[in-house]
């Protein structure tokens, strides 16, 4: 080895020690909130007020009491009627809207496509008050339904994303499905959504999420009747409202992220491939 | 002319959405910012939401407290992500594993992973205090201190960059591995490799991640919210009302002035004059967003 080739090798051995050491140490804080969490929950209640780490006792009952502390079947259930609904809504109403934008040549195509990213990136506070409003009128407000309902009429994100991968399948299969006589529905339904399936999991996941992880929109509508809330409503009053430890708090609040985390480990590629699309490309 | 029939046929429910919850509310919205409205009584007051905006204490706190994320928790985010990212494309072994590790908190629910944060950043039962104060450095109480809240907003924000990471890495890897070695072999050293081959591509999608975050931040509310509520230990029974901001109002963000005025003290009319001005901030970014994918278009 000659002198600078021997320097090249020592300084890449370096680097590597160096990236993996960085590696590890980020990995270690980004794991960190979920450990502690995890291990508050199984404390007693006196000693989740102290600065010891380890449970002194594994009080696994801990996650049986949240459970008499407060309606979590209840929110649980709500919860899962929102996510469901608004997600199977969504992909109902958005994928023809996707198709068409990304498909059919017609005016207009690009101002649509513009003020489809334009209702995506808009606050949902702007408009706050006047939907509100339309809501009370029809007595719905008090209920999970304004945050469901408007799912039929599609979702600007999951469009745009939708778009963003339709975009990307050759138009040769659509036109071999229209020789062998396919109508243009019959092409979307038989050979676009079998192929854009990986883009279709990935919005899914990401409504689900959306609302499973909501706050604001159940803050909003939900109201004051405790039987009408979901979890992230319950999780964020479940200290004060009943007065409970800090560790039953994260006894309930590593239940309300476990789902997120299991469903991520089984579809962890659906998640990352959805995230790339949603850059510019 | 049948192909424009058809695709208003495909996009008649986003149409319908669109006008429903789009252009019909903001119409609307500009209408309710010239009255006053409690839910009961509707009132033309002219233009004294308007000047009431600018005498409002409290609007210009949130303005200051959302431009401070704005300015210091977005680029901060966005820088942390692209090194994490930058990290992760140059290891060979494990990158999957550590992909995993740091895209996790990014599902993780907003308000579980403040309340943990909370938790965690309390000097009195987090461990992080501890560790500051054995290593020498300060040790604020983060969530009870208002110089130091927002500082705690912005490490769960820190926590939670899965999304900007993916994001850069898709884009570190669609640079040409050819570049980096003609600049080795120029002599270039690693900071030159990323200053003049690395930046320059992935420019449009560092733009990207800024503007969505910067949007996105102008929205912030969760993270403020559930912060403020349990740090503050405020309890909802009766006689005791939740007021956003604690401590000492510097949580307290724009979107939650304006529900706080909208929807717990019914003044609607007030609500969408704040509803106006978070628009039109939130349009400025959109269209700097817009021109980038006319671009992207132009070029595909």
């Amino acid at each position: 080895m000659t002198p600078t080739a021997r320097r090249t090798a020592t300084r890449t051995a370096l680097l590597w020690v160096a990236r993996h050491a960085l590696s590890i140490a980020l990995a270690l804080m980004f794991l960190g909130p979920l450990v502690f969490i995890a291990l508050t929950a199984l404390m007693s209640d006196r000693q989740a007020l102290t600065s010891d780490l380890w449970p002194h006792t594994w009080n696994w009952g801990n996650f049986a009491e949240i459970f008499e502390k407060a309606p979590l079947l209840t929110w649980i259930r709500n919860t899962l009627l929102y996510s469901v609904l608004a997600t199977a809504f969504m992909l109902v109403s958005s994928i023809p809207v996707a198709y068409a934008l990304a498909r059919f040549r017609f005016r207009g195509r690009r101002l649509a496509f513009l003020l489809v990213i334009t209702t995506m990136m808009l606050p949902p506070q702007v408009v706050a008050v006047p939907i509100y409003l339309i809501w009370a009128r029809f007595h719905l407000t008090g209920t999970l339904w304004p945050l469901i309902l408007p799912m039929l009429l599609g979702d600007a994100f999951s469009i745009f994303l939708l778009r963003q991968f339709l975009v990307t399948i050759p138009r040769e299969y659509s036109d071999a499905a229209k020789v062998d006589g396919c109508g243009e529905f019959r092409t979307l339904v038989r050979v676009i959504l079998p192929m854009a399936r990986p883009a279709i999991a990935a919005v899914a996941l990401f409504q689900f999420f959306y609302c499973w992880n909501d706050y604001y929109g159940p803050l909003l509508y939900a109201g004051t009747d405790l039987d009408n809330w979901t979890l992230s409503l319950g999780l964020a009053a479940f200290r004060s409202v009943h007065r409970v430890q800090w560790n039953l708090t994260m006894a309930a609040t590593l239940l309300a992220m476990a789902p997120v985390i299991i469903v991520f480990f089984f579809a962890q590629k659906v998640f990352i491939e959805g995230v790339k699309l949603t850059g510019v490309k | 002319m049948r192909g424009n029939l058809r695709a208003l046929l495909y996009l008649s429910p986003w149409l319908a959405g669109f006008v429903i919850f789009f252009v019909y509310p903001l119409v609307s919205t500009a209408y309710f910012s010239f009255q006053r409205y409690d839910l009961f009584t509707l009132e033309p007051v002219g233009l004294l939401n308007w000047e009431y905006f600018f005498k409002d204490q409290a609007a210009w706190t949130a303005i200051r407290n959302t431009l401070w994320l704005v300015v210091v928790m977005v680029p901060l985010r966005v820088l942390f992500g692209l090194g994490v990212a930058q990290l992760v494309t140059r290891l060979k072994a494990g990158a999957g594993v550590y992909r995993t590790i740091f895209y996790l908190p990014a599902l993780v629910p907003l308000v579980a992973g403040t309340l943990g944060f909370v938790f965690l950043l309390n000097p009195g039962t987090g461990p992080v205090d501890a560790i500051l104060s054995a290593v020498g450095l300060p040790a604020p109480d983060w969530f009870g201190d208002p110089a130091w809240s927002k500082w705690g907003l912005t490490l769960l924000g820190l926590w939670s960059i899965g999304d900007v990471m993916v994001i850069f890495m898709a884009a570190l890897l669609d640079v040409p591995k050819q570049l980096y070695e003609a600049a080795a072999i120029d002599g270039a050293d690693g900071w030159r490799q990323f200053t003049s081959i690395t930046l320059p591509v992935i420019r449009p999608v560092l733009m990207f991640a800024l503007v969505t975050g910067v949007i996105q931040t102008l929205q912030y509310f969760t993270q403020a919210e559930v912060a403020a509520r349990v740090a503050s230990g405020a309890t909802d029974s009766a006689g005791s009302v939740f007021t956003p901001g604690y401590p000492d109002q510097s949580t307290l963000t724009f979107p939650q002035w304006l529900f706080q005025q909208g929807f717990r003290d019914y003044a609607m009319g007030y609500a969408c004059v704040l509803a106006l001005v978070l628009f039109a901030v939130a349009m400025a970014f959109t269209l700097v967003l817009l021109r980038q994918f006319r671009f992207a278009e132009e070029e595909s």
